[in-house]
């Protein structure tokens, strides 16, 4: 078990949910964070924090998003820590506002 | 390389040490000393998170791992406001952060709150967590009904304590003495009551729909407090109103009734109004707000869960109307002034709310205000060094991070020979006696 990063944050990257994360559990590359599970202690705290909702228990993924479980996994296994809050990707905004619509 | 600075803070809570580690990562030469009343650190990592949620406690790892960052002290068993005062602190640092959180239990001020058998949740999560504070409370179980008062997350613990097995519990680090009277416990519902209707709520989902796994409790609604069934979430319902309203749903429509032996009730819409008993609490009256009808229930036990408030810390100004050292963004002020070289972090800065990493947040925010500051705060004319040594006379007892480990390694075997995570130390004499130190 553990928290989910899924494609909605794919081109906003806002990192909120690194800025609350008590266990420096997130990863990132150019495009979107990532959750590694082995160091996630279900808190809760990045999901609601999310300006586009990108994040997801793994117990409550939406039927289209499950492989993300999977990727989050591979990918936090390869990519940096991410620790302090980064400014979102260009057209963050735009994209979020698309997304709520 | 210059002085450091020296930077006390006060509590060693997630905020004071998330504030401690963004202190010390800055770059800036500080060193900081972190104060704490208890000989135990972690405040309610250790003594607020539920024994049966211990995914959550592995948080202590980063505390163990900002422990040991150069600059670090842990100064345990010194209470300030009693044992050194915030001026002497002043005097011997350049800022004092205060992290004390919110230890007072708002009260309902309503007629028999003061009943036997009538509690404050914080007293009785101090009880179940092994707070040296309440290790010698007891709570009467002995009646079928028990009723917690409030919709957040600390009443669902409250409740989810009461109805779970001895065997639920007894792999956990709950206190041995919790254990041992819930074992004996004859309570066999639990009614969860609160004023507003489910939007309202401030319960997680994650931890509201923990009530539809437990091993011997059906959970149900009452259909008296939602005639028209959950009601559809409102466009004002956030995330986690919506995820509430669908899990409440599901526990409505299986009826609280898959015949296990206990039940717990979730309640809306309900108002305390007094609590009646010869002596001890027998009924709870409660009225639905906007009329005139009224419930009462009968029960031996309540436990209200409406908030929580800092503790007021002598010198520091306090805002009573939000229960909190009187601040902005983390620099307490006096009559809107700041204080220079005194500051607040987590629940003492902005009220008791957000998970364990918000106050990683609230950490950077307050530290990035005293590194701000640093230039221009006066240099202290006291030692920080000399005030510890001083004051370990004073408090007779000298508790660092390396005695805390031994009160750990103890708690650590204890609990390996009765089968279970950690067998907590709950009086503060056996913590110092175990740490090295008389007692």
């Amino acid at each position: 078990m553990a928290y989910v990063v899924t494609d909605s944050c794919r081109g906003c990257r806002y990192t909120e949910c690194v800025t609350v994360c008590p266990v420096e559990c997130f990863h990132l590359d150019e495009e979107m964070t990532y959750i590694d599970p082995e160091n996630c202690i279900d808190c809760g705290g990045c999901a609601p924090i999310c300006p586009v909702s990108a994040i997801h228990p793994s117990w409550q993924m939406p039927a289209d998003k499950a492989g993300w479980v999977e990727i989050n996994r591979l990918r936090a296994a390869e990519t940096p820590v991410v620790n302090a809050k980064l400014p979102p990707l260009p057209g963050a905004d735009e994209r979020a506002r698309r997304l709520a619509s | 390389m210059s002085v450091p600075h020296r930077i006390a803070v006060v509590g060693s809570g997630p905020a004071g040490f998330y504030a401690a580690e963004a202190l010390l990562r800055s770059g800036v030469p500080v060193a900081v000393d972190l104060f704490e009343r208890l000989p135990a650190p972690f405040g309610l990592v250790r003594f607020g998170v539920a024994p049966d949620h211990p995914k959550l406690k592995q948080v202590t790892a980063v505390f163990d791992r900002i422990a040991g960052l150069p600059g670090f002290r842990f100064v345990g068993g010194v209470e300030v406001g009693v044992d050194v005062s915030v001026a002497e602190l002043s005097a011997c640092y350049h800022a004092v952060i205060l992290a004390n959180g919110a230890s007072l239990d708002r009260r309902m001020h309503i007629p028999g709150e003061d009943l036997a058998g009538s509690h404050q949740a914080g007293s009785f999560i101090g009880w179940y967590n092994g707070h040296p504070d309440a290790a010698g409370q007891s709570f009467d179980l002995s009646a079928e009904r028990a009723v917690v008062i409030g919709h957040g997350n600390v009443a669902l613990d409250v409740a989810r304590i009461l109805l779970k097995t001895p065997d639920e519990l007894r792999h956990t680090d709950i206190a041995a003495h919790a254990l041992d009277a819930l074992a004996e416990s004859r309570i066999r519902e639990v009614q969860i009551v609160g004023r507003g209707g489910v939007e309202r709520a401030r319960f997680s989902p994650k931890e509201l729909a923990e009530f539809g796994d437990l091993a011997a409790c059906d959970t149900g609604l009452d259909p008296d407090d939602l005639p028209g069934g959950v009601p559809e979430p409102t466009s004002e319902a956030g995330v986690e109103a919506r995820a509430n309203a669908e899990i409440l749903r599901a526990f409505a429509e299986a009826g609280g009734g898959a015949g296990k032996p206990r039940r717990c009730l979730i309640r809306f819409g309900l108002e305390p109004l007094h609590l009646a008993g010869d002596g001890h609490v027998e009924r709870l009256h409660l009225r639905r707000p906007g009329s005139d009808a009224t419930v009462a229930l009968d029960c031996g036990l309540v436990i209200s869960s409406i908030g929580r408030r800092t503790a007021p810390v002598p010198g520091v100004p306090y805002d009573a109307a939000t229960g909190v050292h009187a601040n902005l963004g983390g620099r307490i002020q006096a009559d809107g002034v700041p204080v220079p070289g005194l500051y607040a972090c987590g629940w003492s800065k902005r009220g008791p709310r957000g998970t364990i990493g918000t106050n990683r947040a609230c950490g950077v925010e307050t530290a990035a205000a005293v590194l701000a500051d640093l230039a221009a705060l006066p240099a202290p004319i006291g030692n920080p060094d000399a005030l510890v040594a001083n004051l370990a006379n004073r408090t007779g007892c000298s508790i660092d991070f390396a005695a805390w480990r031994r009160i750990e390694a103890a708690e650590l075997a204890r609990g390996q020979a009765a089968g279970k995570p950690r067998e907590k130390i709950v009086t503060r004499a056996e913590m110092l006696a175990v740490a090295g130190e008389a007692a």
